[in-house]
């Protein structure tokens, strides 16, 4: 895929080693939507942006890392088909016009992606205090699905309700959203939180993510895909896989590795540690997925 | 002989039952509930270290004095929202010793990651 995938960095699963495959996907005749074109593909997840963050302890370059991201992403060889954001757009204020400065602040930076199909979901920085009333005004539904290439994905909002929790609604709507599919249907799940409990001390999880899990677990071939911790994380529910990503602001210490959850101070011996985003290659004929994780570099 | 032996046996299994049983409940009937009244507040909880004892009842009283907040300490499985305008009460009987983290999941603003506190359980 030219330089830009060149400088792939890739994840383990479970502890295997090298690429990340999300096995066992099956056949495209099943998938809802676009009808079985068998190409490959690539989209990016981006999390966690946090703009209208400003403290230059944690990241001094915390007006510029975002843009250095998109450049970033610009510059791949090969544009991935959409983009996906994957909440936290903006940092929490309880001020409802600065909330709504800053979105506009990170749709403006975003604006400079040369790839337009961009796609969005709120973290709870974004939505729980309005219950998701500003995110809808720029960017519209905070859970949808959609389908490419043969792959349905399912867009999960588990922050708008401040307890951070899906609600009895949106399991109905998934639900019904899941049983238009066959069993052996591809699905990507993406989520803020973490479905399962990961850390509830430190509030990652989702009060009702497991009902989630539930609904989802009949389905052969899911993965899910979330932000939230500001780190690299994989595991599996089931048969299910779950990869947190990266953030684009602060990197958050491992789950219940210390005390007290904190942003990790910035490192000026290795600047943008931590910070960055993920490609996935759907490789919808071989059935796997591959994710690659690109650190913001200084510029 | 044997059936003789037998019955006694199991009177002074029972008895010894009875006894641990009375025992126990004097222990726990020595110790009145503690009822602990806590305040919520954007960004933080009064008392936010909480001290009990292992084996005695506890009932903590939250009210919000201003807005919505939650109270989760899930080591020890108790959670509640604290409401604005109402008492929000938790009832449990603390099984283990420890020190137990707990904290507002319910989104409240700018600090509510910083909204936390500890229940120490002890002997």
């Amino acid at each position: 895929m030219g330089t830009g995938m060149e400088r792939r960095e890739f994840l383990k699963l479970m502890g295997i080693g090298g690429v990340v495959f999300v096995s066992g996907l099956g056949p495209l005749a099943h998938a809802a939507g676009e009808k079985g074109t068998k190409d490959d593909f690539f989209f990016v997840q981006l999390s966690d942006t946090h703009i209208g963050f400003s403290d230059p302890k944690v990241n001094p370059d915390f007006a510029g890392t975002l843009k250095k991201a998109v450049a970033q992403v610009n510059s791949l060889s090969i544009q991935p088909d959409f983009i996906m954001f994957t909440g936290d757009l903006s940092h929490t204020t309880d001020d409802s016009k600065e909330r709504r400065k800053r979105l506009q602040g990170f749709r403006d930076i975003v604006a400079d992606l040369k790839v337009k199909t961009v796609r969005f979901m709120p973290g709870e920085h974004d939505a729980a205090l309005d219950n998701g009333e500003a995110f809808q005004e720029f960017f519209g539904a905070t859970h949808y699905t959609f389908a490419h290439k043969g792959v349905n994905f399912i867009v999960i909002d588990n922050v708008s309700d401040p307890t951070g929790s899906i609600g009895d609604v949106q399991l109905q709507w998934l639900a019904g959203e899941l049983q238009k599919l066959d069993k052996d249907a591809r699905i990507v799940v993406f989520t803020h939180r973490p479905l399962f409990d990961l850390a509830p001390t430190w509030d990652w999880a989702t009060r009702d993510g497991a009902k989630a899990i539930e609904l989802l677990m009949p389905y052969k071939n899911v993965v899910v895909f979330y932000g939230h911790i500001h780190q690299v994380h994989n595991q599996m529910t089931g048969h299910i896989p779950h990869h947190a990503a990266h953030g684009l602001m602060y990197p958050l210490p491992a789950p219940l590795s210390q005390p007290k959850k904190a942003p990790v101070p910035w490192d000026p011996a290795a600047p943008y540690k931590n910070l960055g985003f993920r490609g996935i290659d759907a490789k919808v004929l071989k059935a796997d997925y591959v994710i690659t994780e690109f650190p913001v570099k200084k510029g | 002989m044997a059936e003789r032996a037998y019955r006694l046996a199991v009177v002074f299994l029972v008895a010894a039952i009875v006894v641990a049983g009375f025992a126990a409940f004097g222990a726990c009937a020595d110790e009145p509930e503690q009822v602990i009244k806590v305040t919520a507040k954007k960004f933080e909880y009064s008392p936010n270290e909480i001290t009990v004892k292992k084996g005695v009842p506890v009932t903590l009283e939250f009210t919000s004095l201003d807005r919505p907040h939650g109270f989760n300490c899930p080591d020890l499985a108790i959670r509640t929202d604290i409401m604005p305008g109402k008492v929000n009460r938790v009832h449990f009987v603390p099984q283990k010793t420890g020190t137990f983290e707990f904290h507002c999941d319910l989104f409240c603003g700018e600090g509510h990651e910083n909204m936390t506190g500890k229940i120490i359980v002890t002997e």
